[in-house]
């Protein structure tokens, strides 16, 4: 018996040494690696983004770089952050995610300004998804309150995609004829006692709409539901734009303390600024986010539907202000949303 | 006891197939349904999900996991066990109590309390910032989280196992002049080896299927601080349902091996408990 342990303790000493050792000599190969902590829906864009951006910069540096991928819910992705995760770029779904990685002191005050277009590559909005055939006639905002309708969106206190679903929702009645705060207050009260399951993260919606079954109509950050109809069957849904929208800016930064201890400022930068560049635009696009570069655009107009969209700045005065306004404890969203009343 | 067994057969009946139904229902069903999803496109595409670099890298963390949890643990378990069945000392009670904590505490918090200690922002942050350790966001903060988890398995085996076999074997190997470890690896340790196994066996399935302190601490950097039950939750997220259970399958087959050991060792153990067998066995 006495052999026998000491012969499984040599075997498990001896596989653990053997599997630390294995991803260390891995990672020597490379000059650098990077850590990209992002949201949930951009694996597939940084995983197309990364392949062909390590190509491009032993290319013009001859160094080789690994990138690592981090996803998660954008709120939780920043807390990790915060804790301590090291990444060298965050790519998250808000600005306020970002702001408060900010806070912590990881960040430099006003990285927004450092890359262009208030450092968001690519945007993206809120759209319908429906089932096959729109049997509900669901064209615009206001068919949503038609009788018999149940919408499906995540809680926007838990959830970044659902907060942009509740703000275009919001800004649209904002925005019609004789439309004032009340107005769009009572509006989106009423949206949300449609609302029979609040998920508390955007994929968790769209796995309830199109798994299970529930619901007439999903609000869904439009890559996401491009790519829902694509995986999950083009034969059973369909997506509707609505007249007006919210434009959705998800922003990229280097975090500048990690970059600084870890000497990957340079790659870092790079990496983000290649998200700018035609080949990074052209990238973005064929993963259904909205490019920024004009001939891009063009080349994949038809992919997307021409909607009106409104920016948080003009519409709300930012994402502080809204979040504060709408999102936190005893806000709006507080008052309006009262389940079971 | 004798009047239960003259219920009416009918009744006993009733009770068994209510039993079975739900055992079919909860246990069994469930189970097929992961193999019969994995195996949905066939059995090369549950191959090739099964050698994907981060699925491989899953597979390999949690087997580094279990690696270093489960002999730790088996150390611990068996001292606290030994000596709390064997000797009397103040704070018995409190040790006993302070083993149960993980049992108690849910996983999530059990993760938090090491964000709290190691976080940037926490207790220890500063200090090991300075001095470029990585805990959590990385494998050490995996590893702890699935030792502080899996704490109580092999002690909470252990100590009524030593308890009910009382001090005499031991007193009589000090009377022939016996010392300490010879006792230990002579007389202890054979008499308690079905529940040492036993407890390692639970204690690995604990360690390899723990989701939510390992999902608290682990940063979810693919292919490095992933173990499978995290990946699992994200080739679900992204829609990839085959290859979210054909991972998932490794976990039920570990779940099959498990109770397959498990009554192994129960039907082995019933043996070795008849009076002849442990002591001599050992000399």
């Amino acid at each position: 018996m006495t052999s026998k342990i000491h012969a499984a303790a040599r075997v498990a000493v001896l596989a653990t040494l053997v599997a630390a050792i294995g991803p260390t000599t891995a990672a020597r190969a490379q000059d650098a690696t990077l850590l990209n902590v992002s949201y949930d829906p951009t694996r597939e864009l940084y995983q197309a983004i990364n392949s062909s951006f390590i190509a491009s910069y032993k290319q013009k540096t001859g160094k080789t770089i690994a990138i690592n991928q981090s996803h998660g819910g954008s709120g939780k992705q920043a807390r990790a952050v915060i804790d301590g995760l090291e990444a060298d770029v965050v790519t998250l779904a808000l600005a306020y995610d970002v702001d408060a990685v900010q806070e912590s002191g990881l960040i430099t005050p006003g990285w927004q300004k450092r890359l262009p277009q208030n450092s968001a590559p690519y945007t993206s909005t809120v759209v319908f998804v429906v089932r096959k055939g729109n049997p509900k006639g669901i064209k615009d905002w206001p068919d949503l309150l038609k009788p018999g309708v149940a919408i499906i969106t995540a809680n926007p206190k838990t959830s970044g995609g659902a907060r942009w679903n509740y703000l275009a929702a919001w800004g649209y009645a904002l925005r019609q004829p004789g439309g004032d705060e009340a107005k769009a207050r009572a509006f989106v009260t009423e949206l949300y006692k449609r609302v029979p399951v609040l998920d508390s993260g955007a994929r968790g919606s769209t796995t309830t709409f199109v798994q299970r079954g529930i619901g007439d109509v999903l609000l869904a950050w439009e890559n996401e539901a491009i790519l829902a109809v694509n995986e999950l069957g083009k034969d059973k849904l369909e997506i509707v734009a609505p007249s007006v929208s919210i434009l959705a800016e998800p922003p990229v930064t280097v975090v500048d303390k990690v970059v600084d201890k870890r000497g990957t400022r340079a790659a870092a930068q790079a990496y983000l600024e290649y998200l700018y560049t035609p080949e990074g635009q052209e990238i973005v696009a064929r993963n259904f986010y909205r490019p920024r570069l004009a001939s891009v655009a063009a080349k994949y107009a038809s992919q997307f539907p021409k909607v009106k969209l409104l920016t948080i700045d003009e519409a709300f005065g930012g994402w502080t202000k809204a979040q504060k306004t709408h999102f936190a404890d005893g806000g709006v969203f507080d008052q309006l949303y009262q389940p079971g009343k | 006891m004798r009047r239960a067994l003259t219920e009416p057969p009918l009744v006993r009946g009733a009770l068994l197939a209510v039993a079975l139904v739900f055992l079919a229902i909860f246990l069994v069903m469930p189970l097929v349904a992961v193999f019969a999803q994995a195996l949905e496109k066939g059995f090369g595409a549950y191959l090739t999900a099964l050698r994907e670099p981060d699925a491989w890298a899953a597979i390999r963390l949690t087997l580094l996991t279990a690696a270093i949890a489960v002999p730790m643990n088996l150390a611990f378990g068996l001292a606290a066990s030994w000596a709390i069945a064997k000797f009397e000392f103040p704070g018995k009670g409190t040790l006993l109590t302070l083993i149960d904590l993980p049992f108690a505490v849910s996983p999530v918090i059990s993760g938090m309390i090491f964000v709290l200690l190691f976080g940037r922002q926490g207790l220890l942050g500063p200090f090991l910032g300075a001095h470029d350790v990585k805990v959590i966001f990385a494998v050490p903060g995996i590893v702890l989280a699935t030792v502080f988890v899996t704490f109580p398995f092999v002690a909470r085996e252990l100590i009524p196992v030593m308890q009910a076999l009382g001090n005499e074997e031991e007193e009589a190997a000090r009377v022939l002049g016996a010392g300490g470890w010879q006792i230990f690896f002579r007389v202890t340790l054979p008499n308690v080896k079905w529940g040492v196994l036993y407890g390692v066996i639970l204690c690995n399935a604990r360690a390899m299927g723990e989701f939510g302190a390992v999902s608290v601490v682990s940063g979810h950097i693919r292919g490095l601080t992933n173990t499978i039950p995290l990946h699992v939750e994200i080739l679900y997220n992204e829609y990839n349902f085959q290859a979210a259970f054909a991972v998932a399958s490794l976990l039920a087959f570990l779940a099959l091996v498990t109770l397959l050991a498990k009554s192994v060792v129960e039907w082995r153990s019933g043996r070795a408990a008849r009076p002849e067998a442990p002591v001599r066995e050992a000399a």
